[in-house]
């Protein structure tokens, strides 16, 4: 069965994956919806900017991030600066290295969402006397749920399942950057097959009924689409 | 052209009391609106006009949906746009009905109803909730989802969710266009009674001249994103420099109101200003008002009355106007004592007749539609 520090490195995972999503959502949402509005012609490049981490080897992106969050790269230089720690091989540098790393999964299924609304339904809101603010909330977020769902869902997946970028930048210290992929790793090199085999097996599972039952509410949240309707 | 149009304004501004004023400069990729107008603050005013024309942007433009910088609107008192003020849409006491219902599919029926209504200042009910669920016949669908309704009903419902928040304006874009034959005259029952009961003008955007001649007081006719012509509906619709005067459904629309019932031959008699319409029996009151529409096909002409006749509906009239209608045919405008009327007869029969403007001579109408 699990031993105590794979249980740590479960935890750790889960915290990491949550607090991650939590972040995305916060951030991509604004962003998600201004790629949706914007006509904005070079608005491209920000979209391939968002999508690059999803070609990008996570080892590169890593080694990037690995670069400025330490001692005298810019952001941890700065938080040195300012009395703080570089962020490196530290809990909030992995939370960094995890939003830069999950971004395109929460912000494309929000984009689409929001994209796939049109401009009708908040047309229709704004001649009923609801501000841009109010529309935002009432009527985008709402209509937008699946995509909010989907992106919460592959937001936490994918984080979970984060090696490369972790490796790089969160380095491998049990209790405190430890994740689950890597303690995998850990037992596969020392040949502890029946831990790897218990902890993989897990992940599977959990992944897989994630995403099973994103599927399923995302059919039950399927709206109607008759007659031209919202 | 612009003399044309000021020219026309000038006109208008005698016969309406301008309360809506409209100067609209709308430019976008392949396609420009540029009107000016003056539109009357009571009844149904249909903008009228070919697919591409600009009516719909026209309506947009009014919603505050549409900008342009070089625009002015002013609704009775307010200035809703000028060079230094754009009220955005939220802010204008307007309610839209699109073509397509557009409901919020995330709220019930209720909900749908009760969104705009608790975004309205509440003082402002000229037209509460409960008229609005009661003019359009929906008391027995407030607890559905909106995907339990036929497109009927959901069109009924995006019209009452506009009314309820007891608009200045509304503004309807082809509120029927995507609906079927049936839903069509299911709806249109209680367009027709909003525009009976409800003192709040309307802008009807219509491709369709059978909606039009059933609705609108008024006509603002666009073309090509121009202001083509724009007056009273029974003007405009007989008036034979426009293309409504012309083609197989060329038609007058006349107001009559029921002068009383004869049982014995089961027909009811109607009364216009012209005289005495004869139709079956319709079961109306006395003194309900009216309208009748005659299409122009329907109507020919004699010199001298006709007593071996079975049409009934024969009335005196002057030629007022002719203009050839292809290579065999006329369009007339006749008056009735003053009232329009259009005939479309052969370019042999005019020929007989020797029929010029200010010819006297009668009317036989063979048949009558009644429109409500």
């Amino acid at each position: 069965m699990l031993s105590d520090s794979d249980l740590t490195a479960l935890l750790i995972t889960l915290k990491l994956a949550a607090v991650t999503t939590v972040i995305l959502l916060l951030i991509g949402t604004p962003i998600a919806w201004w790629l949706a509005r914007s006509r904005w012609r070079y608005k491209f490049f920000i979209e391939a900017i968002i999508a690059l981490p999803l070609v990008l080897p996570p080892t590169v992106l890593g080694f990037y991030l690995l670069i400025a969050l330490g001692p005298n790269g810019p952001i941890g230089g700065f938080m040195q600066l300012f009395g703080g720690q570089p962020l490196a091989f530290t809990f909030t540098g992995l939370v960094i290295g995890s939003v830069f790393y999950s971004m395109p999964f929460v912000i494309q299924p929000l984009q689409s969402a929001f994209h796939a609304i049109g401009h009708r339904p908040l047309e229709v809101a704004a001649t009923l006397g609801a501000s841009p603010l109010d529309r935002f909330f009432t009527v985008a977020v709402p209509l937008a749920r699946p995509g909010f769902l989907t992106a919460t869902v592959l937001g936490f997946a994918h984080t979970i399942g984060e090696f490369g970028v972790v490796l790089m930048i969160g380095g491998n210290i049990p209790g405190q950057t430890q994740v689950l992929s890597i303690a995998i790793y850990d037992h596969v090199e020392v040949l502890e097959y029946s831990q790897a085999h218990w902890l993989s097996g897990g992940l599977l599972i959990l992944s897989f009924l994630m995403l099973i039952s994103v599927y399923a509410l995302n059919r039950r949240f399927a709206l109607p689409k008759i007659g031209g309707d919202l | 052209m612009h003399l044309i149009v000021a020219l026309h304004y000038r006109k208008l501004v005698v016969i309406y009391n301008m309360t809506i004023d409209a100067r609209f400069k709308i430019i976008r990729d392949n396609f420009t609106l540029d009107v000016e107008l003056n539109i009357p603050d009571t009844g149904v005013t249909a903008i009228y006009g070919d697919s591409g024309c600009g009516k719909t942007t026209l309506l947009r433009a009014i919603a505050g949906l549409e900008y342009s910088p070089t625009s002015y609107l002013r609704v009775g008192h307010k200035i809703w746009q000028d060079s230094s003020t754009f009220i955005p849409p939220e802010k204008r006491s307007v309610a839209y009905v699109f073509q397509e219902a557009s409901l919020f599919s995330h709220l019930s029926v209720r909900g749908n109803l009760e969104y705009g209504l608790k975004r309205v200042p509440k003082n402002n009910s000229k037209v509460s909730l409960e008229r609005a669920i009661d003019l359009l016949g929906i008391s027995h669908l407030l607890d559905r989802n909106t995907d339990q309704l036929s497109g009927g009903e959901r069109q009924r419902i995006a019209i009452a969710r506009a009314l309820a928040i007891s608009p200045r304006l509304l503004l309807m874009d082809e509120p029927l266009a995507a609906l079927d034959l049936k839903r069509k005259h299911e709806i249109m029952p209680y367009l027709e009674s909003l525009h009976d009961e409800l003192k709040i003008p309307v802008l009807y955007v219509s491709h369709a001249p059978g909606e039009v001649a059933r609705l609108a007081d008024h006509l603002i006719l666009l073309e090509n994103g121009q202001l083509k012509a724009s007056g009273k509906l029974d003007q405009m619709l007989t008036r034979l420099d426009l293309p409504l005067a012309h083609g197989d459904k060329a038609a007058a629309v006349i107001h009559a109101t029921v002068a009383g019932h004869d049982t014995e031959f089961d027909l009811t008699y109607l009364d216009f200003p012209g005289g005495r319409f004869t139709v079956a029996h319709k079961d109306l009151k006395v003194n309900h008002p009216v309208r009748l529409r005659v299409i122009a096909r329907d109507v020919s002409l004699t010199l001298e009355q006709q007593s071996n006749t079975s049409i009934l509906n024969i009335f005196p009239a002057i030629v007022d106007e002719m203009t050839p209608e292809g290579k065999a045919q006329v369009m007339i405008r006749l008056l009735i004592n003053g009232i329009p009327l259009l005939a479309r007869i052969t370019r042999k029969s005019a020929s007989l007749l020797e029929l010029a403007p200010g010819k006297h001579l009668y009317a036989q109408v063979k048949s009558v539609a009644l429109l409500s």
